[in-house]
């Protein structure tokens, strides 16, 4: 690919096709990155404006969070894009005269997060939440063995807000565990009955483990014979689902049930939800 | 002009129109701006202002902060108007069209006439202060709400435009219709992410290697240095995302830059590096760190109290639970422990067909 350079060569070359394309009445791609260029300021100043009267409405207001980001996904639009979502430069770029010119020209012109996130403040919203969920699921893991439905995890996560404990949904929650994903821990979201399970350590659940754990969701435990019936599986699949659920402290064995053995799950029982972080608890979550 | 809120408009329980007038402009102390045409209410509580061609363009001030106001007779060429002096502006004072003024007064021209009338009903209404005696909602301050959605929606238009327009050029380029230079594609890719759209052109993630990342690793080497030494020398990903953010307090990091500026460390022969383990798990360790040697230590831990699981060892050792499995389970691989994974847990032992073979 042609460096558009010096040489009457070039000139010529570029004028010619110029007006090939003006002919067709088509316009060429630099004229539209100009074009581009005045748009981005104008609507930085948009976003200016539009920030000084309602980033704190974005900070407070759960909805109007909610239909923030969905009116950014029907236009196609990430408020949180960062600089993974970068591609790279074209082949041609391997020259290294090049890559020091493209190194410089990132730092000139680019700040490393989307105009969004520099001026609403989208981004340190999630972020925060993000170090908030990290603090309470590491503090319950050794309850819940790293299980916690997204109802407690919501709960614990405005207690520990304190006075402006109502700014924060559920929507706002999984849009933030979302993002922890990239910290390889093992964050996962598992749809179960009407709500979720929330996972955060790296225990492999695949899904005949997810397919239990939903069915365990009705009464916060589950028996081998309701998971023939309801899955219609065999016993030894059944067993070892639940073995693997008990190694990986997802699961408390109870022998002492009536009938057959009940497997428990701690981050289904809902009488612990009130229970407060103790402060040894709190000292694990805390780095 | 700065006592002036935004306002749907509507009128709240309690509140009652009195008199309204259409062809009004305001005026900032003498000076004109841009709310030049506009149909002026005045009710037992507020004064409001809505713009005739922009309907959603709507603002009030309460009638309370008025301290007085003037008559301003017409002149050749000059409408009438009235001369309405405030109090300064409440510190909490909800979102406006201007956030200061040196102005404490307003002008409101009457250019379609009215000013009379309108003038003996605003007196009227001072004197009688009947917004003292009937109280309206808090949502009469607060009623943002559907201004603050109508505004989105204009600037998620205007949005939407730049997205548009953005895949046309991505087209373009594709397509090869026109001679773009490197530096103009270069160009592109960083308006595309200033407005986050994801990229069309080509769909490779960066990865590491920008300026900003390496700037960041760098400042990351800063930050852990003492904390890693404290933490003996090992720390997961999830412990740096808390401790770097809640460090910064604002301008957070988000877990892919932070990821990115690790995957750099090594490469910039910065004293960290990022390590990945076979379950996912994702530490920062000092480069003086070898966890092949921690290894050692651990055998020796494991092997003088017979057995132990990650709890216990992690308790005994002083570190996570976390890193504390990842380290035995190295220990494992490496042939030094055996485990016995049984429904009371994952238990370590000794690996005695190694040492006692």
């Amino acid at each position: 690919m042609h460096r558009r350079g010096v040489g009457a060569g070039a000139i010529a070359k570029k004028k010619l096709a110029e007006a090939k394309y003006k002919e067709r009445g088509t316009v060429l791609a630099e004229d539209q990155l100009a074009q581009m260029s005045k748009q981005l300021d104008m609507f930085k100043t948009n976003l200016e404006e539009f920030a000084s009267k309602h980033k704190q409405e974005i900070r407070k207001n759960p909805e109007f969070r909610v239909q923030f980001q969905d009116m950014c996904a029907t236009i196609g639009v990430d408020p949180l894009a960062c600089v993974s979502h970068c591609a790279r430069p074209e082949m041609t770029f391997r020259l290294p005269a090049l890559w020091s010119r493209l190194t410089l020209f990132f730092s000139r012109s680019y700040p490393g997060k989307g105009f969004w996130s520099e001026m609403l403040g989208v981004g340190d919203f999630y972020y925060e939440l993000g170090v908030q969920i990290i603090e309470v699921c590491l503090a319950l893991k050794h309850r819940n063995g790293g299980l916690i439905t997204l109802e407690e995890l919501h709960q614990q996560v405005l207690k520990g807000r304190g006075k402006f404990a109502q700014d924060v949904s559920q929507d706002d929650l999984i849009r933030a565990i979302k993002k922890l994903k990239a910290l390889g821990t093992g964050f996962g979201i598992i749809p179960v009955g009407g709500t979720y399970l929330i996972q955060s350590v790296p225990a492999e659940l695949n899904m005949d483990h997810t397919v239990v754990l939903q069915l365990a969701e009705k009464n916060g435990y589950v028996t081998v014979s309701e998971i023939k019936a309801s899955l219609k599986w065999e016993t030894e699949r059944a067993r070892q689902v639940l073995e693997h659920l008990l190694k990986e402290g997802l699961a408390w064995l109870d022998l002492q049930a009536p009938g057959e053995a009940h497997y428990w799950l701690p981050a289904l029982f809902t009488d612990l939800y009130s229970q407060e972080i103790t402060a040894e608890e709190a000292r694990e979550a805390l780095p | 002009m700065d006592r002036f809120v935004w306002t749907s408009g509507l009128l709240e329980i309690n509140e009652t129109l009195v008199i309204q007038q259409r062809g009004v402009r305001i005026y900032d102390g003498e000076e004109k701006i841009k709310f030049d045409a506009g149909t002026l209410l005045l009710s037992t509580h507020r004064l409001i202002w809505r713009d005739q061609k922009n309907h959603e363009c709507c603002m009030a001030i309460l009638l309370s902060q008025i301290v007085f106001i003037e008559e301003q007779a017409a002149g050749i060429g000059k409408s009438a108007k009235i001369v309405v002096h405030l109090h300064p502006a409440p510190p909490n004072k909800e979102p406006g069209p201007f956030q200061s003024s040196k102005n404490s007064y307003i002008k409101l021209s009457f250019k379609e006439h009215g000013q009379i009338e309108f003038y003996r009903r605003l007196s009227e209404e001072m004197t009688q202060r009947r917004w003292e005696n009937m109280p309206v909602s808090q949502s009469l301050q607060t009623n943002r709400g559907p201004q603050a959605f109508e505004d989105l929606s204009k600037l998620m238009i205007k949005a939407k435009e730049m997205v548009e327009l953005s895949k046309s050029i991505a087209n373009k380029i594709k397509d090869k219709q026109g001679d773009i230079t490197e530096d103009e594609t270069i160009r592109f890719k960083s308006y595309l992410l200033s407005m986050g759209i994801a990229n069309p052109v080509t769909r490779e993630t960066y990865g590491s290697g920008t300026q900003y990342h390496m700037q960041l690793a760098k400042q990351l080497a800063g930050i852990l240095q003492v904390p890693l030494e404290e933490r003996g020398g090992i720390m997961s990903l999830t412990e740096v995302y808390c401790l770097v953010n809640r460090a910064r307090g604002m301008e957070l990091l988000s877990p892919e830059d932070l990821v990115n500026a690790c995957k750099m460390l090594e490469a910039l022969k910065l004293p960290l590096r990022l390590r990945v383990f076979d379950s996912g798990v994702m530490v920062i360790e000092l480069q003086s760190h070898k966890e092949e040697e921690m290894v050692a230590s651990a055998l020796e831990t494991v092997s003088e109290k017979g057995s132990l699981t990650s709890e216990e060892f992690a308790k005994l050792v002083g570190m996570s639970v976390l890193l504390a499995k990842e380290r035995l389970l190295l220990a494992e691989k490496m042939g030094h422990l055996c485990r016995d994974d049984s429904v009371e847990g994952l238990r370590f032992y000794p690996n005695l067909f190694m040492t006692q073979s």
